[in-house]
């Protein structure tokens, strides 16, 4: 049962059906009017009453210079909450539509070799922040939201939805970039929206729990996280992932034989605890 | 000779890897700022009802595309299968149109916002305009189409006002003296927005010009006259206000409206500079006898 491939990929399975229900809820909200889910990640409304907001997107709009109308602060504020306190970085791993297209170039390159260190293009995983915050600092100067005119993620997501134009160009340059350039580059060194996210979601409870005395050293968990350098206690402490960089994706608890690897409640009282037992 | 202080290693290399950082932010930054801000506007594009001017637009606008799909959805869209909602969301490459050279076109709608192409689907002008409430950011403002009916606020899409329709006098047909009203017909302010004009025919001399003359005070920029129009690349077509109308200024006032009247109300009158010269009136100073030897 536990070497099953089914059970071997169960948050792997769970994450695409997840990420594929919400793009198909959307498209269903503009194709026919359903309800559930309209408008896109940018802005959108659960069953036509609670607002949801990207806040990177509203926080741009912000400082480009508009008085924003309520609907669109509430919405920014309820995903901000729900990702900051409770999922942490899960939008760029449960939701995010380019994170199937980054993981499948991620696959073709572990596949097909292009795994190697020639094939990898050396950038700072800082260089999010960077252009997170470049892109703060023109969506001020230029008074328009400037990471949103250019966002693969929106370009990918709308032309789902509504018309795909030329989008596909952009995200077929996120592709090439991820399966020739670099390993995860879009997704854990360039996206700002995913550098955002990654600032926010330090306190959020959901966190991936390390055992280090089950921890046999194979290091599986390493060679798959998308995000290494949060898996720094991997063997050494048994602590939890607290760094906002982490994206809930669970592929190392799913790639662990030993159980050193599972999803914990951070904030967990005592008391739970001795009842559970 | 001095000792030198020993490096700090750390130190220089976090400068180091600080002004690199600036380095690329600055290339970056302007090739990316050069697009934004080259791409945030067009002229000629046209908005949904209730939209705030076209500056304020592209900075409110969160690119959601609700007011698409409730124009995609709204009752009145005879198939919804096809694409018949008048709005669309500006996808990149967007510029090029279904026939080149046959209709206004706008170039770089700002990728992401909602807008129509009125030769292509017009607005149908819905009575209870489904695409504004659902603005989360206020981009679209239902109080720019409201207006107090019998004490209460109610949406007017009589008071959209997303372009206005211009005529072009040398290919309408119509003003070669051939009968078509097809843009008047097609109006529906008919007789309010769009006004038949008759003129005589001094060609033929027995024949009258039904010229259609579009009132811009009206006209809410709808573009059902431009689908309408019979000629091939059309003679009546809707701009954006900003683009297709002058400004009068502040300082003419319609004397003979009450309400323009008001604006004099408590205005102090002209305002003099005084100088040496304008100390005293006009005929004074004329008549100054050492008016040549002034310095």
């Amino acid at each position: 049962m536990k070497n099953n491939v089914l059970y071997k990929n169960r948050y792997l399975i769970s994450r695409r059906i997840v990420q594929l229900t919400i793009l198909l809820l959307y498209i269903a909200g503009n194709l026919y009017g359903w309800k559930i889910l309209q408008g896109n990640l940018s802005s959108s409304k659960i069953f036509d009453i609670i607002p949801m907001a990207d806040p990177y997107a509203v926080l741009q709009l912000f400082i480009a210079g508009s008085l924003l109308a309520t609907d669109v602060l509430i919405g920014a504020v309820i995903v901000l909450v729900f990702y900051s306190l409770i999922g942490g970085r899960a939008f760029c791993s449960w939701v995010c539509p380019i994170n199937m297209v980054t993981d499948f170039a991620n696959w073709i390159r572990v596949k097909t070799g292009l795994h190697r260190e020639e094939w990898q293009l050396r950038i700072s995983r800082k260089t999010r922040y960077w252009i997170l915050g470049l892109s703060l600092v023109l969506s001020f100067i230029i008074a328009a939201p400037a990471f949103e005119f250019i966002s693969p993620i929106s370009m990918l997501h709308r032309g789902l939805i509504f018309s795909m134009g030329f989008g596909w160009a952009a995200v077929m340059g996120v592709f090439l970039f991820d399966l020739f350039v670099t390993k995860n580059g879009w997704c854990g060194h360039i996206c700002p929206l995913g550098g955002f996210y990654s600032l926010i979601t330090g306190p959020s409870a959901i966190r991936v729990k390390h055992d280090a005395d089950k921890c046999t050293l194979c290091m599986n968990c390493k060679n798959i996280c998308p995000e290494k350098q949060v898996l720094w206690m991997v063997g050494k402490e048994s602590v939890f992932v607290t760094s906002g960089e982490c994206i809930n994706c669970a592929r190392c608890i799913e790639v662990c034989n030993d159980d050193a690897l599972n999803f914990g409640f951070r904030y967990k009282p005592q008391k739970e605890e001795k009842e559970n037992a | 000779m001095e000792k030198k202080a020993p490096v700090d290693r750390e130190r220089r290399k976090f400068f180091i890897r600080v002004l690199q950082g600036l380095g690329l932010a600055a290339l970056g930054g302007s090739i990316w700022g050069g697009y934004v801000s080259e791409a945030k506007t067009d002229e000629v594009v046209l908005r949904p009802p209730g939209a705030v001017p076209e500056e304020d637009f592209v900075r409110k606008c969160i690119k959601c595309g609700m007011c698409v799909e409730a124009c995609k959805n709204r009752e009145n869209n005879p198939d919804r299968t096809k694409q018949t909602a008048t709005l669309r969301l500006a996808a990149p490459g967007d510029h090029r149109p279904k026939e080149k050279g046959k209709y206004i076109y706008p170039k770089q709608v700002a990728i992401g916002t909602p807008y129509f192409v009125p030769r292509e689907i017009p607005c149908y002008m819905c009575e209870d305009i489904p695409c504004v409430p659902p603005c989360p950011t206020g981009a679209l403002d239902p109080e720019l189409v409201s207006s107090v009916k019998e004490g209460k606020k109610t949406l007017d899409i009589n008071k959209a006002r997303m372009g206005v329709a211009v005529v072009d006098m040398e290919h309408c047909i119509a003003y070669w003296g051939l009968q078509c009203d097809a843009c008047y017909r097609a109006c529906p302010l008919i007789d309010e927005a769009i006004k038949l004009e008759l003129r005589r025919n001094p060609r033929t001399g027995r024949h009258a010009f039904l010229l259609p003359v579009v009132y811009p005070d009206v006209c809410t920029g709808c573009g059902l006259c431009e689908h309408a129009c019979v000629t091939e690349k059309p003679a009546i077509f809707v701009l954006p206000r900003e683009l297709a109308l002058g400004r009068v200024g502040k300082h003419y006032i319609k004397g003979w409206e009450k309400e323009e009247e008001q604006r004099i109300k408590g205005s102090k009158g002209i305002q003099k500079t005084i100088t040496p010269k304008s100390e005293k009136s006009p005929e004074e100073y004329l008549n100054i006898e050492d008016l040549l030897d002034e310095k």
